[in-house]
């Protein structure tokens, strides 16, 4: 059997060092030693695969699939929309994509959370969803409220997205955040300031996109995700002698 | 014009932070929300292969269990097949070999309940021992961690391990061991997972 076409390595120096002690929770909880770099075998090159079974269409729609029939969550009513690729450029068609966030007062529907901001009824906070086949996906919901957290004592995250992909293999699992264009709470952020280079962080800054808006109703956000790009098999096995 | 390369660049990790249960688990988070929430059911019913429960605890730099970690498993089935359109061969109908766990929050204990995998083919034709897969995120993570869970009742497999002997480290390869035992009749294998200090865990670069 031929080994299976690997997956570009990962640039270390774009993601954000496991130490960074301007966000304190990352200090007891980093690796002192360096990783093992390891050329990828069929455990790596492979992942689950998820299909229409897996989910629900309404999965997608964060407006209404915790609301109450005919009511809807509250709060600046957005659509955030895009592409997952792979380095090439390609679509990444069919893959999970999942979303969880704030509501737009900035408060989490979880049991750990005790912002003062209200919770909504209508707004459980997450979805989920498959890109179709030209590897397109979108959500329908609210732009989350920034909130305060507990590092320095007055951080304030900026308005997010907590988004997680799977792409074809396990080496493309990747949870990242999405941000919102012109939010000033971005360059501040120790979260956001693990990430080294800037042109890293305009990449997980969502582009308002009046293109894509319902007029009347709802705002648009383009947001694209890149996953890690693969070698051509056909290369691959020249390089092998085949 | 001078040529250019035109890769795109792979998206930044961010932390998963303190509530990824919303998104991932939202009945731990504390509300239902999804008919049926994904990454329960690794093996399925009809899966071959010995029923094992795998265990663990995965403890920060201070020796503190964390308690708000989220794991992914990744495994082949009892024959060392991965249910993936490139893995030759076929699984057992319903054998995913994907599961999602969280750790207890009073406790930081883990577990789920799979089928032993098969070992799988590495590299260049070398076999490797049977392992699981895992990336672990948390709050404080900055970008998941991947690591390989070896079974200790698998000593001669461990030794030819190609990925295992990568490992310059003697002291360091035991931190991939789970440790076999039994409980109520039940295979319990038990796996700590250090992050930092003294044993760390050998994580991957995958
Ligand atoms: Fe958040």
């Amino acid at each position: 059997m031929l080994d299976p076409a690997e997956f570009y390595q990962r640039d270390r120096t774009r993601h954000p060092p496991a130490l960074t002690p301007d966000y304190k929770t990352s200090v007891a909880r980093s690796p002192r030693y360096s990783l093992i770099s390891l050329q990828n075998s069929m455990s790596e090159i492979t992942g689950p695969v998820f299909g229409h079974n897996d989910i629900d269409p309404l999965d997608r729609d964060l407006l209404h699939n915790y609301a109450k029939p005919g009511e809807s969550a509250i709060g600046e009513r957005i659509i955030l929309h895009g592409r997952v690729l792979d380095e090439n450029g390609r679509p990444v068609p069919n893959t999970l994509v999942e979303a969880w966030q704030a509501n737009a007062g900035g408060r989490y529907r979880h049991k750990k959370d005790t912002y003062l901001a209200p919770i909504d009824p209508n707004f459980g906070g997450c979805g989920r969803t498959l890109t179709d086949e030209n590897g397109y996906y979108y959500f329908r919901t609210v732009k989350p409220g920034a909130y305060p957290w507990r590092n320095w004592v007055n951080n304030w995250r900026p308005a997010h997205i907590h988004m997680s992909i799977f792409g074809t293999a396990f080496v493309q699992r990747l949870i990242t955040q999405c941000y919102f264009e012109g939010d000033p709470l971005i360059p501040l952020c120790p979260i956001v300031k693990t990430i080294p280079d800037p042109d890293a962080i305009e990449q997980l800054t969502a582009k308002l996109d009046l293109n894509a808006t319902i007029p009347l109703d709802t705002i648009a956000y383009k947001f694209d995700i890149v996953l890690r790009g693969r070698r051509s098999t056909l290369f691959e096995n020249r390089l092998e002698g085949n | 014009m001078p040529q250019e390369l035109t890769y795109l660049k792979e998206s930044p990790s961010q932390t998963a932070g303190p509530y990824v249960h919303i998104g991932l688990a939202p009945g731990a988070a504390g509300f239902d929300i999804y008919k049926q929430e994904l990454g329960w059911d690794i093996a399925g019913p009809n899966a071959k292969g010995e029923r094992i429960r795998v265990e663990g605890v995965v403890i920060d730099g201070m020796g503190s269990p964390i308690k708000d970690v989220l794991l992914e498993a990744w495994q082949a089935n009892a024959d060392g097949v991965y249910a993936h359109p490139e893995h030759p061969g076929a699984v057992e109908e319903g054998f995913r070999g994907w599961g999602r766990v969280i750790t207890d929050f009073e406790t930081g204990e883990w577990g789920f309940d799979t089928v032993k995998p098969g070992a799988v083919m590495g590299r260049h034709g070398r076999l490797m021992a049977p392992h699981i897969n895992l990336w672990i995120v948390a709050r404080g993570i900055n970008i998941g961690l991947n690591t390989r869970l070896y079974f200790s009742d698998e000593d001669a497999a461990n030794a030819a391990d190609p990925v295992i002997g990568l490992i310059e480290w003697e002291r360091r390869r035991k931190t991939l061991i789970a440790t076999r035992g039994e409980r109520d009749g039940k295979t319990v294998y038990r796996f700590e997972i250090r992050i930092q200090g003294e044993d760390e865990t050998v994580f991957f670069d995958v």
